[in-house]
C-alpha cells in the first residue's frame, strides 16, 4: 500500500508577529515548522503502513528550507520526501498549489500507484482547507474531508470506512480507494519519534523536482498567475477589553452589575418600553 | 543495530557545537545532540560574545554571524542608591574589523553556529534527552536517550550539557555544585526602537554599548548587573551567588526589579517592553570548581567543566575554546585509533596551558575571598560614591580639608590596618 501525504511548512503562529504597518504576516519573527494537523497526517500514514504494509511517501511544495518540515515527516516514519520547489511556484494560493500538487501526484503515479492520500484538515497559515480537496478534485478521486478515525481499510476490496467529524457526532463513511483524506488532530497522538528515525531525518536528503521535472504543466495555472485570490484587506482582530472583577458583597456587586449593564451597555435602551 | 559515530556531543551550546564543528571539519563523523527545539532555545547568557575565540574556528564570522551590535564603549559603574561613580573606555577601533566584542542574542546566535557545525557535516539532532553515558568496562560507549530505540555509541562522548552537567555529576566527575559555586542570573530583552537607544547611549547604528554595573545593584551581594545594547532592544540582567541570595532570602526577580527601578538605570530602559524572560545559572566555582576533565572515551567542555572567568564575564569564549580543544585531541586519538583516558588527556594538558587555565588560576580566590569579605561591596562602593560627593560639591571649605576628610572618612570604623588588609587582599587576589 502506498500512501502519500501532501504537508506544508508554515510559520509558527503561536508566536508569530503583525507587522503593524501592513498588517502582513512578519513571517521572520517565527519559526517554521510542519503544520501541525500534517503531522498527525504523516502519523496516521505511518501506523496504516505498519499495519498494511506499503510504503509513505510525502510530498511539499515550498522552498529549498521547507526540505527540514520533511525531514519531520521521516522523524515522524516517513520513507521517502519528494519537494517541489521553483520559482515559478510561487505566490501560490489554494487554487495554484492544488494544480502543482496533482501535477506532482501524476508524475509519481507514473513511477508507481498511490493508493491513499492524506492531508491535514488545513494549514495554520491560512486556514482554508481548500488545498486537499482541490488535488482530489483535479484526480477526480473522492476527497473525504474532517476524518476523525479510519475505521477498516479493505485491501481485497479497495475500500476504506472512516469517521468524519461532524458537529454532534460522527459520520461513517465509505469510499473506493484511491481517495484522499483530510485529518483532524483527533485521530491520533504523534508519537515521540525512536533515535534511528531522528538520525536517518537529520541525514536525510528529500528528492526535489523543479517544474520541468513534471509532465505537461501548464504554466499560466502556476504561481501568482495561476491565483484568483486577491487579498482585499487585512487587519488584526479587535482585542477583548477583558473582564472586570466586581468585589463587595453580594449585594453591591449585583448593584454596580445592574448599574454597568443599564448605563453602560446600554441594555434596554431603544427597544420598545421607555 | 544502533548506530556508531566517531563522537557524539551532548549540548548544543558554544562549547558542543566548537567541539562538533571542529570535529566534523576534521573530518570525524559527529553527531550532535540538543534537548532543546532548536540550538540556542534554551541557552542564556549576559549577551557579549568575544571576537577571538570564535575567530579562531570560523575566520571572519562577522560577516556572516546574527550579531547585534559591535561593543565600543565598555562602562563600569558603581551605584549607591542614589549616585554613581562611572568609568568607561570607548574606542572607535573596536567598532571595525577585527572587533573586540560583539552583542548578541543567543537563541538566534546558537542557531547560526550550530548550523555552521552541519554545514561541516556534523549531524544535528534536537528535542532529544541525553538520560545517561552507557559505560562498559569503564569505559565510556555511547549514551542513552529519552527516545525509543534510543541508545547510540561513539569512541569519544563529549559532555556538553551545560552548568548543571548531570551527566558529568553522574559519572562522578563532579558532585552537585554548592550554592557558591555558582551564580543565579535573571534577564529581561527590553524592546525599544534603535533611534532611542542610539541617542541614550550616544552611539550609531552600528555601535553598541556594554555596562557593567557593581554596589547597590546586588543590594551589597557579590555579583553584578549588567546592561547591553542590541540592534533594537536591551538585555538588562543581574546575577549574585546563589549562596548570597539564600543568605539574604532575595528572589532573584525583586533583584532584578529594584535594578529596573533604580534611578541611575530606569532613564536607560524606559519604555522597553519586555520580549523575554530568561534565568539561568552561571558556574562560577572557578578554578577550583572544575571537575575531572577526562576520562575514558568522555570529556568535558565549557560550562559542565566550570569554564567561566566571573570577573571578566567571559564564559562563551572559553566554551569554544575548550571545545575546539577537545575536538582537537579527539582528532590525535582517532589517529592512534585509543580512545583511553591516557590519549584523551591531551585537551586537559593544552587546556591547562592554555589562556583558560591560567585566567582561571589567577583568579582562583577572587569569588571566594570577595563572597567571604563582603565590605567591597557593601562598604567601599557606597564610600567611593561618598567621597566623590564630597569632593566635588562646592562648598567653601579648602580642598585639602576635603581631602583628609575623606581619607578619614575611609578608614573610620575600621581603622588604617582593616583598610591597608582589605586593600592588600583585593591587590593579592587579582594580581
Amino acid at each position: 500500500m502506498h500512501i502519500l501525504v501532501c504537508i506544508k511548512q508554515v510559520p509558527d503562529t503561536k508566536i508569530i508577529k503583525v507587522n503593524p504597518k501592513t498588517n502582513t504576516l512578519d513571517r521572520s519573527s517565527a519559526p517554521a515548522i510542519l503544520n501541525p494537523y500534517d503531522a498527525h497526517a504523516v502519523e496516521e500514514a505511518v501506523r496504516l503502513r505498519d499495519i498494511h504494509g506499503g510504503k509513505v511517501t510525502v510530498l511539499s511544495m515550498g522552498p529549498p528550507q521547507a526540505r527540514n518540515a520533511i525531514r519531520k515527516c521521516v522523524e515522524i516514519g516517513a520513507d521517502e520526501g519528494i519537494l517541489i520547489s521553483d520559482r515559478r511556484f510561487a505566490g501560490a494560493d489554494t487554487l495554484a498549489t492544488s494544480y502543482a500538487l496533482y501535477k506532482a501526484i501524476e508524475k509519481i503515479q507514473s513511477l508507481e500507484g498511490v493508493d491513499l492520500i492524506l492531508c491535514g484538515k488545513h494549514a495554520i497559515d491560512g486556514d482554508t482547507g481548500q488545498t486537499g480537496p482541490g488535488i482530489a478534485r483535479r484526480l477526480g478521486i473522492p476527497p473525504l474531508t474532517c476524518v476523525n478515525r479510519v475505521a477498516e481499510v479493505n485491501r481485497v476490496e479497495n475500500r476504506i470506512r472512516v469517521h468524519r467529524k461532524v458537529e454532534e457526532g460522527y459520520e461513517l463513511i465509505e469510499s473506493t480507494l484511491p481517495c484522499l483524506l483530510t485529518v483532524e488532530k483527533e485521530i491520533n497522538d504523534v508519537s515521540y519519534s525512536p533515535l534511528p528515525n531522528v538520525i536517518r531525518a537529520a541525514r536525510y536528503e528529500p528528492t526535489v523536482w523543479t517544474v520541468d521535472d513534471l509532465d505537461d504543466v501548464d504554466i499560466k495555472q502556476l504561481g501568482l498567475k495561476g491565483s484568483p485570490t486577491i487579498v482585499g484587506k487585512m487587519w488584526p482582530p479587535e482585542k477583548s477589553k477583558g473582564a472586570t472583577l466586581l468585589d463587595g458583597d453580594a449585594e453591591k456587586q449585583v448593584k454596580e452589575m445592574v448599574r454597568v449593564l443599564l448605563k453602560e451597555r446600554e441594555l434596554f435602551v431603544g427597544k420598545g418600553g421607555d | 543495530m544502533a548506530d556508531k559515530f566517531d563522537v557524539i556531543v551532548v549540548g548544543a551550546g558554544p562549547a558542543g557545537t566548537s567541539c562538533a564543528y571542529t570535529a566534523a571539519k576534521a573530518g570525524l563523523n559527529v553527531l550532535l545532540i540538543e534537548r532543546g527545539e532548536y540550538p540556542g532555545s534554551k541557552n542564556v547568557m549576559g549577551g557579549i560574545l568575544y571576537r577571538k575565540q570564535l575567530e579562531e574556528i570560523i575566520p571572519e564570522f562577522w560577516k556572516e554571524a546574527p550579531l547585534e551590535r559591535p561593543v565600543v564603549e565598555q562602562r563600569f559603574w558603581f551605584l549607591d542608591k542614589e549616585s554613581m561613580v562611572t568609568t568607561s573606555y570607548k574606542g572607535l577601533e573596536w567598532g571595525k574589523e577585527p572587533f573586540n566584542n560583539f552583542t548578541v542574542l543567543r537563541a538566534k546566535f546558537d542557531r547560526w553556529f550550530a548550523g555552521k557545525a552541519v554545514e561541516q557535516g556534523a549531524l544535528l539532532i534536537n528535542e532529544t534527552v541525553v538520560t545517561e553515558c552507557i559505560v562498559e568496562e569503564n569505559r565510556v560507549v555511547g549514551v542513552r536517550t529519552d527516545r525509543p530505540d534510543g541508545d547510540v555509541y561513539a569512541d569519544v562522548v563529549v559532555l556538553a550539557d551545560g552548568v548543571n552537567s548531570l551527566l558529568g555529576k553522574s559519572l562522578g566527575f563532579h558532585k552537585e555544585w554548592k550554592p557558591d559555586e555558582v551564580a543565579l542570573t535573571v534577564m529581561e530583552v527590553l524592546n525599544l526602537p534603535k533611534k532611542t537607544i542610539n541617542e541614550r547611549f550616544n552611539v550609531s547604528d552600528d555601535q553598541g554599548v556594554s555596562v557593567e554595573i557593581f554596589g547597590d545593584s546586588t543590594q551589597g551581594l557579590l555579583g553584578t548587573a549588567f546592561l547591553y545594547t542590541n540592534k533594537d532592544s536591551l538585555n538588562i540582567g543581574v546575577g549574585t551567588t546563589l549562596s548570597g541570595m539564600i543568605k539574604k532570602k532575595l528572589k532573584p526577580y525583586h533583584l532584578l526589579e529594584y535594578v529596573k527601578e533604580h534611578p541611575m538605570i530606569r532613564p536607560y530602559i524606559e519604555g522597553g517592553e519586555t520580549s523575554e524572560y530568561l534565568a539561568h545559572l552561571i558556574p562560577e566555582g572557578g578554578y577550583k570548581s572544575v571537575p575531572r576533565l577526562v576520562g575514558n572515551g568522555v570529556m568535558i567542555v565549557g560550562d559542565a567543566a566550570q569554564f567561566v572567568n566571573a570577573i571578566h564575564r567571559e564564559g562563551s569564549n572559553m566554551a569554544m575554546s575548550s571545545g575546539k580543544m577537545a575536538a582537537e585531541a579527539i582528532v590525535r586519538a582517532k589517529e592512534l585509533d585509543d580512545f583511553t583516558e591516557r590519549t584523551l588527556d591531551s585537551y586537559r594538558k593544552e587546556l591547562y596551558n592554555s589562556f583558560i587555565g591560567k585566567d582561571l588560576k589567577k583568579y582562583k580566590d577572587v569569588t571566594h575571598t570577595f563572597e567571604e569579605h563582603p565590605q567591597y561591596f557593601t562598604d567601599y562602593i557606597p564610600m567611593m560614591n561618598k567621597a566623590a560627593n564630597s569632593f566635588f560639591t562646592v562648598d567653601g571649605s579648602p580642598k585639602k580639608e576635603k581631602q583628609s576628610r575623606i581619607i578619614k572618612s575611609i578608614t573610620e570604623g575600621k581603622g588604617k590596618i582593616a583598610v591597608a588588609k582589605d586593600l592588600y587582599r583585593a591587590w593579592k587576589v587579582m594580581k
